[in-house]
């Protein structure tokens, strides 16, 4: 489009200015306006002149309408560049001259050195993955008939600022599942699988109780029993609340020809007696009791209501164990924000925030795709599949790439996700070379600018090579 | 806290600046003059309530007083106001290295002689001592904070059958067994704030090493990976290594966040029972839960885990960047028993000045917080963290803070984390 409106301006400029222009070569200096108006155009639009002085309006008059350009660029672009690499080979006072010793603390100094393996790991992943989820979405919501109520949908976190996503996304990933939706479904399919044991946490005492933890999560008795014996087993760390809908705890009366016993909450509010049933204390229904002979459970029972159980076994000597199901600790969830997580789970909200961006480009090239390609493939007899594969995705190429090549730069600057969401404790963790770089040189009592100024510094170069790449595209696009 | 000042901050400047204007027109010895003041205090609970201090002095001298709050980065604006040629007559400082940092620059000046006199009449000798610097007492300790005191839930307490709360450290841990064998978890620990942890820390080393060490450490001068050190990360792990001690076990502490750790001793579900945090806590538990300080909640202070229980804090000293007559005079008020007891009848306000009358706090728990502070005597010690280099102390993510943090997720590993904490030391100690 550019090819065919800009070239006639200048060709309808030529008249004026091409006799002079031609006539003079640019290093002669024949005075006033005209020599001038050589050596501007050729300097300053240098891609159009091509050598030839002879286009243009006179060189002052560029200069002039330049002027504001250049002086903002070199203002706000090329000064504090250059600043900013001046100040790198400096320390953090900026007075003594340390060379290259502020980039090799990037690499030494640990904090440092895992954000910049914590960016490595965001551009790896990040940018690919937007960009799949929205081509994934723009190609599924062109065959749907709410396609725009989908598309607003998907596009609306883009209208978030990142701060509010953050902490959103805090909230989704909060460890305690009452509060954090993720960790809320991950309880709940968890425990549709596997029911949640009606004593969690209950343990006996650590000391002077009758039972002792077998290992794996159950407990045994330490003495062996017989049947005619009855048995206290004492149990602590049931909360009040769960003890208010118990019944009192009753001691079983001895039997022959069983194990019999009594299974309770030995911690009446108040205290009690360690090891005796006080009045006050409750017994643990349905808790499950094996008797084992050599390893080997021989027989099981299940506690009552007031907490007593009787084990109908052949003379002998046992071991009683409450068996682990009873007193599995609740399932908690993942820890999202934890140190193994965090950067994952920044990503996913990354993510969401940015997959809408993905579809709306990848969706408007969708919709340039000349159809008739897609139809002389569905003629050839090929398969959807091979449609999306061989013909959509070469012909979306561009735009998959100005997509993913825009969110590598953006992702390559990240900051106000992490430095949001990432915990205190796991913050180091979750580390990215821009969040690096403002807590180094700005925060605390003695900010480095030096160091902070080396990562900016290689943050520029990091970003630069996308740059230079959608520079080239858009050249070559228009040219 | 500093949300709270941030908020109530625009209502406050208001405020101030109608009380200030105000406060002239009584006659007094110092009719007519003028006396600047600057502080961090903001907010009904607290702006307004110093802003009753600062009227009852026009009111004795007749002097005008006109109060500024300087938001929360203190040194900051008193810079920029010295760079202008403008500071206030008497300024109130947070912290102790600020109060070095300007005796150094020459931007306050030496209390005048009888004020002195009165310092070293009413205050222990550590509060002289903290407003001094190189032997020139420059401050007047106003205000004070502990942070050596464990908040806890009476109902949890009476369920437990816990009737006495614990002195010493073995006597603590075993307060928290009964706790846990009682269906309650013990401690709530907000471990994604890493000053959570070093507060443990300093109560646990002043208590375990002496005050004499901890000025020691303070200053760097002794190692990290010194045995005293090792004793303290030791004592700690008899709670820290816990699981069953901790609301959430040890990963739920780190992923929760101070604000977040007081509701859930005191909110309505509550889920541990004891929280070790500063005195501010009594000011949390009444604007975030519906308990009461006093009857749902009350406090012990932190037990002995050497042989004496340690006072840690903070606290705000007042000094005069302008040498005038009113600035005089209102320091010598400052230095008082009846302008501290001025805020200390109004709440919220600890004065490490001993001849305040205990009597004129509102209420038990401030008058026993006050109380440990004065009687804790020369032994009292400013928070460790905030006396070093931020890099170390104060920084989230690095140095103590994260060090800590790591040790609350593996607390077996104590050599290790003495010497983490030494080379992060070495390098922030300068």
């Amino acid at each position: 489009m550019t090819d065919t409106s800009d070239p006639p301006a200048p060709r309808e400029q030529r008249p004026d200015d091409a006799s002079a222009a031609d006539s003079s070569p640019p290093a002669s200096a024949s005075p006033g306006d005209r020599a001038a108006a050589v050596a501007a155009p050729s300097s300053a639009t240098s891609g159009v002149a091509a050598g030839k002085g002879r286009l243009g309006p006179p060189p002052w008059l560029a200069g002039g309408f330049l002027a504001p350009a250049l002086i903002l660029l070199g203002l706000l672009v090329v000064y504090p560049i250059l600043y900013t690499i001046w100040r790198s080979l400096y320390d953090a006072d900026g007075e003594t001259f340390v060379a290259l010793d502020n980039y090799v603390a990037i690499f030494t100094d640990s904090a440092t050195f895992q954000a910049l393996k914590n960016n490595a790991i965001w551009v790896a992943v990040a940018p690919a993955l937007i960009t799949a989820c929205g081509l994934i979405f723009a190609v599924l919501t062109e065959r749907v008939r709410w396609a725009a109520a989908f598309k607003i949908i998907v596009f609306m976190p883009m209208a978030i600022s990142m701060v509010a996503a953050g902490v959103i996304f805090t909230l989704v990933y909060d460890h305690a599942p009452e509060r954090g939706v993720l960790n809320a479904i991950a309880v709940g399919v968890h425990d549709t699988f596997k029911s949640p044991s009606p004593y969690p946490g209950v343990r006996p005492r650590e000391q002077g109780s009758p039972l002792r933890p077998d290992g794996s999560g159950g407990f045994s008795t330490t003495a062996q029993v017989r049947p005619g014996q009855s048995v206290a087993l004492p149990l602590v760390a049931l909360s009040p609340a769960k003890q208010r809908d118990l019944k009192a705890a009753k001691a079983a009366p001895a039997q022959p020809g069983a194990v019999t016993g009594t299974v309770w909450a030995d911690f009446a509010p108040g205290g009690g007696k360690p090891n005796q049933i006080d009045a006050n204390e409750k017994g643990l229904s349905k808790v499950k009791v094996e008797a084992l002979q050599g390893g080997k459970v021989v027989a099981t029972a299940t506690t009552r209501d007031d907490g007593t159980f009787r084990i109908a076994v052949p003379d002998g000597a046992y071991t009683l164990r409450l068996a682990e199901s009873n007193f599995t600790p609740p399932y908690n969830g993942v820890t999202w924000l934890g140190p193994n997580l965090v950067t994952p789970a920044i990503i996913g909200a990354y993510v969401w925030m940015w997959a809408g961006f993905a579809m709306v480009l990848i969706g408007a090239g969708l919709s340039a795709i000349p159809r008739d390609a897609l139809e002389a493939a569905r003629v050839d007899g090929a398969t959807e599949w091979q449609v999306f594969r061989r013909v959509t995705i070469p012909l979306l190429a561009p735009v998959l790439v100005v997509v993913f090549v825009t969110l590598v730069i953006n992702v390559l600057k990240i900051f106000d996700l992490v430095y949001i969401m990432a915990p205190g404790s796991s913050i180091q963790d979750a580390q990215v070379l821009a969040l690096r770089m403002y807590l180094v040189s700005f925060v605390g009592e003695s900010p480095d600018q030096g160091l902070g100024s080396a990562i900016a510094v290689v943050l520029f170069l990091l970003v630069l090579p996308a740059m230079i790449f959608n520079i080239r595209r858009f050249r070559s696009e228009q040219g | 806290m500093l949300g709270v000042t941030l908020a109530a901050g625009l209502a406050v400047s208001a405020a101030a600046a109608c009380g200030g204007g105000d406060s002239g027109g009584n006659d007094g010895p110092l009719k007519g003059q003028t006396v600047t003041v600057a502080a961090i205090w903001t907010g009904d609970n607290e702006g307004a309530k110093f802003q009753k201090v600062l009227d009852e002095f026009s009111k004795r001298t007749g002097a005008k007083v006109t109060y500024t709050p300087t938001g929360d980065n203190v040194a900051a604006y008193l810079g920029s106001k010295v760079d202008g040629n403008a500071p206030p007559d008497v300024a109130f400082l947070p912290q102790q290295g600020v109060l070095v940092e300007f005796a150094q620059k020459g931007w306050i000046k030496p209390l005048p002689d009888d004020t002195q006199n009165l310092v070293k009449q009413n205050f222990a000798q550590v509060w002289q001592n903290l407003g001094s610097h190189n032997g020139t007492m420059y401050g007047v300790y106003f205000k004070a904070s502990s942070k050596s005191t464990i908040w806890y839930r009476k109902q949890a307490f009476t369920d437990a059958g816990i009737t006495q709360p614990p002195t010493t450290w073995a006597d603590f841990v075993k307060t928290a067994q009964t706790l846990a064998d009682s269906g309650a978890t013990p401690i709530s620990v907000g471990g994604a704030d890493g000053w959570v942890l070093t507060d443990w820390f300093e109560n646990v080393y002043l208590s375990v090493a002496g005050p004499e060490k901890y000025d020691q450490l303070s200053k760097h001068e002794i190692p990290y990976t010194d045995d005293t050190v090792k004793e303290t990360l030791r004592k700690l792990a008899e709670i820290w290594s816990k699981d069953d001690f901790l609301a959430g076990g040890r990963d739920g502490a780190l992923q929760t966040e101070f604000p977040a750790s007081v509701p859930a001793v005191f909110g309505d579900s509550p889920k541990a029972a004891m929280l070790p945090g500063a005195d501010f806590v009594a000011s949390e538990i009444s604007t975030n839960t519906k308990s009461k300080v006093g009857t749902d909640a009350d406090f012990f202070p932190f037990p002995a885990v050497g042989d004496k229980a340690p006072v840690v804090g903070a606290g705000d000293v007042a000094v005069m960047m302008k040498d005038t007559q009113a600035a005089r005079e209102l320091m010598k008020f400052l230095a008082s028993a009846e302008a501290a007891e001025i805020w200390a009848k109004q709440g919220g306000f600890i004065s490490p000045n001993k001849a305040v009358d205990l009597s004129t706090y509102p209420d038990e728990v401030q008058r026993r917080i006050a109380k440990a502070v004065i009687d804790a005597g020369d032994d009292f010690r400013f928070d460790m963290s905030d006396l070093a280099p931020a890099a170390f102390g104060g920084t989230k993510g690095q140095g103590e803070w994260k060090i800590l943090q790591d040790f609350l997720r593996n607390p077996s590993d104590v050599d290790g984390t003495a010497k983490k904490l030494e080379d992060a030391a070495k390098a922030a100690f300068k």
